[in-house]
C-alpha cells in the first residue's frame, strides 16, 4: 500500500524487500479492569489491584466493563472501522505464570471492530496508508519479575486483566522508518479520543511487529514476529536486526523458520523464545462464561457524536485557516494540546507568526527540558503578546528572541518585560539619523563602498544596531541609510 | 475422524495434564468415539438456522466503571504455596 518507492536492503545476492504487519496493544483508559472491579493503575503495591476474578479463583466470573467497550467502540469509529454489532469473546489458552486463568479472554473469530485504515505520513512528508485488520478487546497479563531471586520467578497479578484494545495492521509498511510513523500516527489518534494514554515508558502502548523479507514484487516470505517492543527507537533497530538476520539465512540457502523472538536492546538484537514454541496452538474455543456482546446501533451513533476532531482534520484545518504550511500544521497537529494551544495564542494574531514561535522556539524548548506543553512556562497569551509586539514594530525580532529568553526565565508578560528592561525598539527618526549622519561622516570610504555596492550598506546597519543594542528598528534604518547614502 | 496416540499425547501436554503412556491408546479409542458421536450430529441440516451461544436468551450483562474491588492482597495472597511480601514466588521461568 504503499504510494511511492519502497526502501529496498541490499543483500548479497541483489536487492530485499521488508515487508512489515503491526499488533499494537493499547491500554484501554478505564478506572476498573476489563471484567472485574479491581482498580487499574501504574504503581501501586504487589498485588493491591487484585480481584478473585483476576487472580482466577475457582468460581469466580467475569463482568464486562460498559466504559471498555465502549471506548473499543469509539477507536474503532476513529479509525474510520467496521463496527461489529455481534461480536464474541473467546480463551485463548496457554500456561504462563503470570496468566492464573491458564487462558486469557480475547476475541478470535469476531472482533468487536474489523476493517480500517489510517494515513500515515513519513519523515519526507509523503503519505502512505496502512489498512488495519481488525481491533480486539481482550486482558493483559501479570507482570512475571525475573531478577528478584536467583532461583524464583515472583509474580505480580496488578496487570491481570486490564483491559487491551489489540490494534492488528495488514502488512503494509515497508520499512523501520515506516512502522515507527505508523505507531506514532495510532498513538496520536488514541491520545485524541482519549481511549489510551499512549505512555510507551509504562508498557500502556507496545507493538509486536511481524517482519519478513522477500525479493521486490515476489511471494511474501515465512515472518517472525518480535514481541513486545515498546519504544520507536526499538522498533526500528528490531526490525533492521532482524531483517538482516532473515536474508543472511536465505542467502546462505536456509529457510526461515516461524517463530516468536524477542528483541534484547542491550545487545541490539532479537532472539528465539524457545519458551513459546510449543504454546503456540492456542486452542482458541467461545468462553462459556460471557455471552455474546451485542451493540445497540444507537448507542454506536452516540459514541460516534463524542469524536473529536481527528488529527488530519485538524491538520487540514489548520492549513486552510491559519495559511500555515502543511508541515507547521502538522508539527503542531502531533499533540491536541499543542494545537489548542497555538489556536488560543493565534487568536487574532498574524498566525504565521504565531506558528513560528510555537513550534520554532518554544517546543524546541520544552523538547530540551523534556516538557510537555500543558507544563510550558510561557502560557499561550504570552506568545500572542510577543507577537503583538513584533506586528506593532515595538521590538525586532531580534529583541524578541531576548524577550523570549525572559518569558522562559518567568519574568512576566512580554509587553512587561520589555518595559523593565528598555528594549523598546529605536524608531525615532531623528534619533536615528544623528546617529546615521555621524557613522558616514567618520566613515567616508565605507560610504563610497555602497555606491559601488549596495550591499555593503549592511555594514552600516551593522554599526547602528551595534550603538543601539540592536533596538533599532531594522526598516527605519534601512529607508534612512538609502536615502542618506545616496545624497552623498 | 480418528484420535490418534500422538494427537491424545500432544493435546495432554498442551492441557499440562499428565498422562501415563499406558493410557493413551484406551483415551484415543475415547475421544475417537466422541468424535465420531460429534460427526454424525453433524448430519442435521442446520441451513439457515442461527447457532445458538447460550442456553438462555439474555444479552451479556455490563458493569459501570468503577473500582469496587481489590485493595486487599492478604485475601489474593491467601492460598499461595509460597509468597515474599506481596508477591507469589513460583519456580524460575527461563525466557
Amino acid at each position: 500500500m504503499s504510494d511511492t518507492p519502497n526502501k529496498l536492503i541490499e543483500g548479497a545476492t541483489g536487492p530485499w524487500e521488508i515487508v512489515l504487519g503491526l499488533e499494537i496493544h493499547a491500554q484501554v483508559a478505564s478506572k476498573a479492569k476489563l471484567f472485574s472491579g479491581a482498580a487499574v493503575g501504574f504503581g501501586a503495591g504487589p498485588n493491591a489491584q487484585v480481584s478473585l476474578v483476576d487472580a482466577a479463583m475457582p468460581g469466580m466470573l467475569p463482568v464486562i466493563n460498559r466504559h471498555c467497550v465502549e471506548q473499543a467502540v469509539k477507536t474503532g469509529l476513529g479509525l474510520e472501522a467496521q463496527i461489529n454489532l455481534w461480536s464474541r469473546f473467546d480463551r485463548k489458552n496457554y500456561f504462563y505464570p503470570d496468566l492464573p486463568q491458564g487462558y486469557q479472554i480475547s476475541q478470535y473469530k469476531d472482533p468487536i471492530v474489523g476493517e480500517g485504515a489510517i494515513t500515515v505520513e513519513r519523515d519526507d512528508g509523503s503519505i502512505f496508508t496502512v489498512r488495519i485488520e481488525r481491533l480486539h478487546l481482550e486482558q493483559d497479563a501479570g507482570k512475571s519479575i525475573h531478577d528478584l531471586d536467583p532461583n524464583m520467578t515472583a509474580v505480580d497479578l496488578n496487570r491481570a486483566g486490564t483491559a487491551l484494545m489489540e490494534i492488528v495492521s495488514h502488512p503494509d509498511m515497508r520499512s523501520s522508518e515506516e512502522a515507527a510513523a505508523y505507531v506514532k500516527k495510532m498513538r496520536t489518534i488514541l491520545r485524541y479520543l482519549g481511549t489510551c494514554d499512549g505512555d510507551m515508558e509504562k508498557g500502556n502502548l507496545r507493538a509486536d511487529v511481524n517482519v519478513s523479507v522477500r525479493k521486490p514484487g515476489g511471494e511474501l516470505g515465512t515472518r517472525c514476529e518480535i514481541k513486545n517492543v515498546n519504544s520507536y527507537r526499538y522498533i526500528q533497530q528490531a526490525i533492521e536486526y532482524e531483517a538482516r538476520r532473515q536474508i543472511e539465512i536465505i542467502e546462505d540457502g536456509g529457510a526461515i523458520r516461524q517463530e516468536t523472538r524477542l528483541f534484547d536492546p542491550a545487545k541490539g538484537e532479537t532472539r528465539s523464545m524457545r519458551s513459546k514454541e510449543e504454546a503456540h496452538d492456542y486452542r482458541y474455543f467461545p468462553d462459556p462464561d460471557l455471552l455474546p456482546l451485542v451493540l445497540d446501533p444507537a448507542w454506536v451513533k452516540s459514541i460516534q457524536k463524542t469524536l473529536p476532531e481527528l488529527p488530519d482534520a485538524k491538520r487540514a484545518r489548520l492549513a486552510a485557516q491559519y495559511g500555515l504550511s502543511t508541515y507547521d500544521a502538522g508539527v503542531l497537529v502531533i499533540d491536541a494540546a499543542r494545537a489548542d494551544y497555538f489556536e488560543r495564542a493565534a487568536a487574532g494574531r498574524d498566525a504565521k507568526l504565531v506558528a513560528n514561535w510555537t513550534t520554532n522556539e518554544l517546543l524546541a524548548r520544552l523538547a530540551k527540558d523534556g516538557l510537555d506543553i500543558d507544563a510550558s512556562p510561557i502560557p499561550s497569551d504570552d506568545v500572542a503578546g510577543l507577537v503583538k509586539l513584533l506586528e506593532d514594530g515595538v521590538i525586532s525580532s531580534k529583541i524578541a528572541k531576548e524577550v523570549f529568553e525572559h518569558m522562559w526565565a518567568g519574568e512576566g508578560t512580554p509587553a512587561r518585560i520589555v518595559e523593565a528592561r528598555g528594549l523598546t525598539q529605536v524608531s525615532d527618526t531623528g534619533e536615528l539619523e544623528t546617529l546615521i549622519d555621524g557613522l558616514i561622516a567618520a566613515n567616508p570610504g565605507q560610504a563610497d563602498a555602497v555606491k559601488e555596492k549596495p550591499q555593503a550598506v549592511g555594514w552600516f546597519v551593522g554599526q547602528v544596531m551595534k550603538a543601539t543594542g540592536g533596538k533599532a528598528n531594522p526598516a527605519t534604518v534601512n529607508a534612512l541609510l538609502k536615502a542618506k547614502l545616496a545624497d552623498t | 475422524m480418528a484420535i490418534d496416540v500422538e494427537t491424545v499425547r500432544k493435546v495432554a501436554k498442551l492441557a499440562h495434564i499428565r498422562t501415563p503412556e499406558d493410557r493413551l491408546a484406551p483415551l484415543a479409542a475415547e475421544l475417537s468415539g466422541i468424535m465420531q458421536w460429534i460427526e454424525q450430529l453433524a448430519e442435521v441440516d442446520t441451513d439457515g438456522v442461527e447457532p445458538m451461544t447460550s442456553a438462555v436468551a439474555a444479552t451479556l450483562p455490563m458493569r459501570d466503571d468503577v473500582v469496587t474491588d481489590g485493595g486487599d492482597p492478604e485475601v489474593v495472597l491467601a492460598n499461595a504455596p509460597l509468597r515474599r511480601g506481596d508477591f507469589f514466588m513460583v519456580p524460575k521461568v527461563v525466557e
